[in-house]
């Protein structure tokens, strides 16, 4: 059951400690049972719990990748949000726009490009997403309408606003997906954004991914209004939260928002509260969690959950989720193998990119080149 | 050939541009209702309606980045920023969004948009309302700067920024704004990268961009008229800077003067006195001069702005000076 702006009770004004732990106004009713499967087919649900499978494992060798040194700068992972990111990305067609933060990569995986491609992008070679000039944080793929992950908190929101005028300019009926983490509604360019897109009715889902934890500043250290999904009161836009761990209420409530922006053009907000499974980046060691909270996302853990829901439903039996489990692992293993045997970029290439339209006097310099 | 204002030029291009390509747009703040803040806009709303001249929130971050956005699926935007102080509530959207599209994704995709902001001073405008930092934006590699001084050049440089797929900052100026120059209609679109030399000479370089420019061009009328031969230089274009024609006159003329309306320290004239200082060293006879702001936050007194502010006469004694320096018999 999702909570909406319009029904939900005004937050509970509690003063306990605002650092490292969740306020009463995080929790979200968790379904029950085989109900939680909601009307998907049985092959839909396997290929959850597949994508599901294929991101936790592609994540965990991202990590590996940047112990060995072969992904270098920042890495963000997906671990523990794999429910919300196949719930999300479940709700949109491949004709539809989504721009993120940077913890994308499963994003890019579910919105339809190939691992390798993306684990080729993490080891920066020229067949990556963005052959090799973006990294983790800036996948990119025209084909798949994946219109960037982007680095800095917040920064996606006004071009993702943008990416609905043009839709609308023009009278399309794609929507757009703007996916951000919860630290970003205290961004003035996310209320400039949510004002823009309500006055002018775009078609843009902005979708909070509230795992409580900005870096380790939690959200009731840094918002006056922690749940988030309120926020849309303000811009008379509809708001509403659902449980990030639950694929299946992830796909219908990001569902039935985009499917309105497609019709009516308005927007709209999901706030999917989610838990993070690991540090904000590979090398962070969340020493600043509390045991407690670093339990309870263990045990929300929501390819496991799903699993098991999958089982006792009788969708999957043991051995069916082990094929799935090693076919993933096996693409894994082959996007690896892709990344590793791809070229890196020639040096020769570095001015390639610069500007889309040449002109004169361009500098191609490189560091110890005279001017003249 | 039309004589118009600088204005009417800008306004007559924006019209041209739009009755041609439907996805050209405008965008910003107080420019349909009200017709712009200084009237470049005035009547566009009437004829194209809201779907292609937009007034939006005050809100530069969200607009800007929201044009970035619909350029990136192929729209046109222009994008007017009301001044050039107010682009800096939007220089996220600007220098790590717009400038880096098409190189952080590996050039499958770009910002093919205009910003269309006035700088300048000497309105008696105060300290926010009256700077001059548009080097801000050619420091970046990824965006396009140029900086047109006549009615002509604002057509032409309007022409080319539209055409152009990168998001371009077009720098206009207060006080050009009433200028009037003769303008052909059927010229070509300027070349982005290319400096302009505004006169020829012999005896010394002026150097200039927006209004300095202009500035820099009734100096050395003024000098010619004493028999000094001065060759002055529009840059035209801040980035990509034409470094080559710089070069070329200084090595020619064996002295510069730089003039410029943004501060010294820093600014544009660092760049190119760097750049003379790199290819015509050998050919100088005397150090590279420059006419720059004075180094405060602009007051608003009138006395006090004055003092501050490059003009005519300023460039005219640094001219002289340095002529003096060369040893340059009149």
């Amino acid at each position: 059951m999702a909570e909406t702006a319009t029904r939900s009770k005004p937050a509970s004004s509690g003063s306990k400690s605002r650092r490292g732990t969740r306020s009463g106004g995080n929790r979200v009713q968790q379904r029950q049972g085989n109900t939680a499967l909601g009307s998907e087919s049985q092959e839909t649900l396997r290929d959850y719990f597949r994508q599901m499978s294929l991101i936790r494992r592609f994540e965990e060798r991202a990590a590996q990748g940047y112990t060995q040194a072969k992904v270098g700068g920042y890495c963000h992972l997906n671990l523990g949000e794999e429910a919300t990111v196949v719930g999300l990305m479940s709700a949109l067609r491949r004709s539809d726009y989504l721009f993120t933060n940077y913890r994308e990569h499963g994003y890019a995986i579910a919105k339809g490009i190939e691992p390798g491609r993306v684990m080729a992008e993490l080891y920066g070679r020229t067949t990556g997403t963005s052959k090799g000039l973006g990294g983790s944080m800036h996948m990119f793929d025209t084909e798949v309408g994946l219109l960037g992950g982007y680095g800095i908190v917040g920064g996606q929101i006004p071009l993702a606003t943008g990416a609905a005028l043009a839709i609308d300019y023009r009278g399309g009926d794609e929507v757009v997906m703007c996916q951000m983490g919860d630290g970003t509604t205290n961004i003035g360019a996310f209320h400039e954004s949510m004002n823009i897109a309500a006055l002018w009715n775009l078609p843009v889902v902005f979708v909070v991914i509230n795992n409580y934890l900005g870096m380790g500043t939690t959200v009731d250290m840094s918002s006056a209004e922690s749940e988030l999904y309120k926020r849309a009161v303000a811009y008379r836009m509809h708001g509403e939260r659902v449980d990030g761990n639950d694929v299946v209420a992830v796909q219908e409530a990001a569902g039935r928002l985009v499917e309105h922006a497609r019709k009516t053009g308005e927007p709209a907000m999901l706030e999917a509260v989610s838990h993070r499974m690991k540090g904000h980046s590979v090398v962070d060691p969340a020493k600043y969690r509390s045991a407690e909270d670093a339990e309870a996302a263990r045990e929300a853990d929501p390819v496991a959950t799903f699993r098991s829901q999958l089982i006792s439903a009788g969708v999957l039996d043991e051995d069916g989720a082990a094929e799935i489990e090693r076919a993933v692992q096996a693409d894994v293993d082959a996007a690896v193998a892709f990344a590793d045997d791809s070229p890196h970029p020639d040096p020769a290439t570095l001015f390639d990119y610069t500007y889309a339209t040449p002109v004169a006097n361009d500098s191609r310099r490189l560091p110890a080149d005279p001017v003249f | 050939m039309a004589v118009i204002t600088y204005r009417q030029a800008l306004h007559d291009t924006l019209r041209e541009e739009m009755l041609s390509d439907e996805n050209v747009f405008l965008i910003g703040e107080e420019i349909g209702v009200f017709e712009g803040s200084y009237k470049i806009t005035a009547g566009l709303l009437e004829e194209f309606g809201e779907k292609r001249v937009r007034d939006t929130p005050i809100a530069e971050e969200g607009f800007v980045g929201a044009a970035v956005g619909a350029a990136m699926l192929g729209l046109r935007p222009v994008v007017e920023l009301m001044t050039i102080n107010f682009s800096l509530l939007a220089l996220d959207q600007i220098v790590n969004h717009a400038a880096k599209i098409y190189g952080m994704f590996g050039g499958q995709s770009s910002a093919p948009m205009v910003l269309r902001t006035p700088g300048g001073g000497g309105q008696q405008l105060g300290a926010t309302h009256s700077q001059n930092i548009e080097l801000y934006y050619a420091f970046v590699p990824g965006l396009k700067v140029v900086a047109p001084s006549t009615p002509a050049d604002a057509r032409a440089l309007l022409k080319a920024s539209l055409a152009d797929n990168d998001p371009v900052l077009f720098l206009e100026n207060l006080a050009l704004y009433n200028t009037k120059g003769e303008v052909p209609e059927d010229a070509p679109p300027a070349e982005i990268g290319k400096a302009g030399v505004t006169r020829v000479g012999s005896d010394i370089t002026i150097i200039g961009y927006s209004r300095m420019a202009t500035v820099a061009t009734q100096v050395a009328d003024q000098l010619s008229e004493e028999g000094v031969s001065a060759e002055v230089i529009d840059l035209r274009s801040l980035r990509p800077l034409d470094r080559e024609t710089l070069v070329e006159s200084v090595r020619k003329t064996g002295c510069a003067v730089i003039a410029e309306d943004d501060w010294l320290t820093y600014g544009v004239g660092a760049e190119i006195a760097a750049s003379i200082s790199d290819g015509a060293f050998d050919y100088l006879d005397a150090p590279v001069r420059r006419v720059a702001a004075a180094e405060v936050p602009l007051p608003y007194a009138k006395p006090l702005e004055r003092a501050a502010l490059p003009s005519a006469e300023s460039l005219n004694t640094a001219v002289r000076q340095t002529l003096e320096a060369v040893g340059h018999r009149r």
